[in-house]
């Protein structure tokens, strides 16, 4: 290759996008290096801690598209604090500043401000797309500028993003010029919608492909929307009232049988279950369907709907589904690649829950099934044994059982065998969940079998250090490893300090690990932060007579090139 | 915590108190022990438990468990069923429309047309004859109102509304 001139060089990269790829080609050598650098339009950052704003720009000068996670994964569950960290602003500023021609913004568990959203909707003349999941600290404020002010903006896509809704006008502040839109999605906001902007605006978008609405958004509204759109190919429906009108209602049905491009159904926040049937027509030509937030389908009705989606490739349910349910999946959709099972009952107790024999029926049903999130009331080795020979081509696996510490509800034992089963036939697992009662055993088949895992989850298990080092011993593409209340400690937390190196983060929370302990790790690994979150009074901790032996109730490190961040609030020591 | 310490002071002013018909006094005395011991995990009187006889965590009390995202769990419907003595057929109410106990206790009176009366730690509810209740995730059944509102909408699993003569005040119960 070094024959080639660098342009000709540049143009075979061109084709490498993946991002694990161009990292790779960046280290051949020194000229790989610089071109790769300079032709590098998109860039992901995984933690936005382990570099800045300013080396990020020095080393990609062209860059095009960002995508930037903030808070750690256990945040979503409440465990981290919200005013944690991961801001946006300092990255929008550097960018704004530098004039770096910025189409892409992707961000993730950040805190975004309408400040940071006017900023970037004024600095970058080309933006077009802007994605936002789990963030918050924003409102529709910022979303007005963003509509007001991106000339081309083609994605607007705001997935579980917490918004405090002004119940502005930020709909009708995109402009009459605007028609470029391909990407809506408002789902998650909470307050009342323009549906005379809505309706004008999706009518001047003749590129239309995904359209999410929110709560807010009636039947009869749907069916004009759909009217002026058929070439939908992503819809999710907000608001399916109870009673529509017959008028509306065949509205809808004769706009529902015109989008037949339509190939991913989500919504349906309040419905009313027997309009589902309106939505049969077009059920053959679907992929995705995503109804986690429709409590008020279940029984007859979701089966029916399931049994037209022939095609189905993901399917997001709730656990109201029932095993009987999911073996009509299992009979009915034999393409099916991921499937999510998430529990309605969140006070417990519901009977209506999923068990191992839906799982079952699943594995056995569809062969292509590589993702899997179940959320479930009991589970067996003998199951996951099955699940583990019918399904061996899983890429993640993600179990729930709702109480913690539960073992095998036939045998009474751990379910370490059946966990072991999975990762042993499973070569290509990149990412596990555990939970129901587990012993170190379970470390130990990971640590011999997860050869490709790079993301594990774990909570309530464990006997002793063990369990962890089997882990970290063993699993050498090991990223993120997240564990609350197991028994892990110093002895694991040290024992291989390099290890971190080749990992983006370790959190662990309720654990065994000491002030002590973290200390000395922060003094063996300088390129780490050793963050202890602490949201009592951190002070006490080395006033403490124990100073050293008192347990850390949250650990979360991370490598990074860029030291101690300057942003940590009070209750965040950083060692 | 401060309610706790109350309801220890209830219970010594209690045996105080004839409460019942004269000659019941040894009886109510047992009866009290009896349902100290059997509510030892509600009302929790941390000076004389012994830790090894304390409950682990139910559930719904442990943070950040079932891993589900919060924008899930607040967007979630948890219908609970709603019965009212003497009313021929239950409701369902959707607790995550109420953010705290006068709205819920409003909508249930305009659901069954009926008034609760004045609600006091000492002595439950007064004044009407009716006291709203709701089994928990243990499966007992309390008196709606005493712990905070979260504990209460994260672990209530169906409300009843005990009426008049029906419904024991907390005085006769002991």
């Amino acid at each position: 290759m070094n024959y080639f001139p660098d342009e000709v060089v540049e143009h075979v990269f061109d084709f490498v996008t993946s991002h694990k790829d161009r990292n790779a080609i960046s280290l051949v050598c020194k000229s790989w290096y610089k071109i790769e650098r300079y032709s590098r339009q998109k860039v992901f950052i995984g933690n936005c801690y382990a570099t800045n704003p300013e080396r990020l720009l020095r080393r990609f000068p062209c860059l095009k598209s960002l995508t930037l996670k903030g808070k750690p994964h256990f945040a979503d569950f409440n465990l981290v604090p919200h005013e944690w960290g991961g801001f946006v602003q300092p990255w929008i500023e550097a960018l704004a500043r530098s004039r770096v021609g910025l189409e892409e913004l992707r961000l993730k568990r950040m805190v975004v401000t309408d400040e940071s959203l006017e900023l970037l909707s004024r600095s970058f003349v080309n933006f077009k797309s802007l994605v936002l999941v789990s963030c918050e600290g924003f409102t529709t404020d910022g979303l007005a500028s963003i509509a007001a002010n991106c000339r081309h903006l083609r994605d607007l896509d705001l997935q579980e993003n917490e918004i405090d809704d002004h119940r502005g006008q930020w709909l009708s502040c995109f402009p009459d010029t605007c028609t470029t839109l391909v990407t809506l999605n408002f789902a998650c906001l909470e307050g009342e919608t323009n549906l005379v902007a809505l309706e004008r605006l999706v009518a001047r978008s003749p590129n239309l492909k995904s359209l999410k609405l929110n709560r807010a958004v009636p039947l009869d509204a749907l069916a004009r929307l759909m009217s002026c759109a058929p070439q939908m190919v992503d819809l999710g429906v907000g608001s399916y009232e109870n009673d529509p009108d017959s008028e509306s209602y065949l509205k809808l049905q004769a706009a529902i049988k015109k989008c037949t491009s339509l190939r991913s159904l989500s919504g349906f926040l309040e419905a009313a279950p027997h309009c589902l049937s309106a939505f049969h027509p077009i059920c053959h030509n679907l992929t995705s369907l995503n109804l986690s937030y429709a409590a008020e389908i279940h029984g007859s009705h979701l089966i029916k709907l399931i049994q037209h989606c022939k095609k189905l490739q993901r399917l997001w349910i709730l656990d109201s589904i029932g095993d009987k349910g999911l073996e009509v999946v299992a009979s009915t959709c034999k393409e099916l690649q991921e499937l999510r099972v998430f529990p309605s009952d969140l006070v417990g107790g519901g009977n209506t829950a999923v068990t191992e024999e839906g799982l079952v029926a699943i594995s056995a049903g569809c062969p292509k099934l590589h993702s899997i999130l179940y959320f479930c009331q009991q589970m067996t080795n003998a199951a996951l044994v099955t699940v583990a020979k019918n399904c061996p081509n899983f890429i993640r696996f993600r179990l729930c059982i709702l109480e913690p510490n539960k073992p095998d509800h036939v045998t009474s034992q751990p379910l370490d065998e059946g966990f072991g089963a999975i990762v042993k036939a499973c070569k290509n697992l990149r990412r596990l969940s555990l939970s129901g009662l587990l012993t170190d055993q379970v470390f130990l088949y990971i640590g011999m079998y997860a050869n490709q895992l790079e993301m594990l989850s774990i909570a309530f298990a464990g006997d002793t250090d063990k369990g962890m080092l089997y882990v970290l011993n063993g699993c050498k593409k090991m990223k993120k490893l997240e564990i609350r209340d197991s028994p892990f400690g110093d002895t694991a937390l040290l024992a291989d300090v390099s290890k971190y190196e080749t990992m983006r983060s370790l959190w662990m929370s309720s654990c065994e690990v000491t002030l002590s302990g973290c200390k000395r790790l922060a003094e063996k690994a300088p390129w780490l932060n050793v963050e202890i979150i602490n949201e009592t009074d951190n002070n006490r901790m080395e006033e403490n007579g124990h100073e050293g032996r008192q347990k850390v109730d949250k650990l979360y490190l991370y490598r990074t090139v860029v030291g101690t961040r300057m942003d940590a609030p009070p209750f965040v020591w950083i060692l | 915590m401060a309610y706790e310490k109350k309801v220890n002071e209830l219970n010594l002013k209690d045996t105080e108190l004839c409460l019942g018909l004269p000659g019941r006094t040894e009886e109510i005395k047992e009866e009290q022990e009896v349902s100290c011991v059997k509510s030892n995990n509600k009302r929790q009187f941390e000076e004389t438990r012994d830790e090894e006889e304390s409950t682990p965590p139910t559930k719904t009390q442990i943070v950040g468990w079932p891993p589900v995202r919060s924008y899930r769990k607040n967007n979630s419907v948890s219908y609970v069923k709603v019965s009212m003595d003497g009313a021929p057929y239950l409701r369902k109410i959707d607790l995550k429309t109420y953010k705290n106990y006068p709205e819920l206790l409003k909508a249930l009176e305009n659901m069954f047309k009926f008034t609760v009366g004045e609600y006091s730690e000492r002595e439950g509810y007064k004044g009407s004859g009716f006291v709203p209740t709701y089994e928990d995730k243990d499966g007992d059944w309390m008196l709606v109102g005493d712990v905070p509102w979260d504990m209460f909408s994260s672990s209530c699993k169906r409300l009843r509304i005990m009426k008049g003569s029906d419904a024991p005040t907390l005085d006769a119960s002991l």
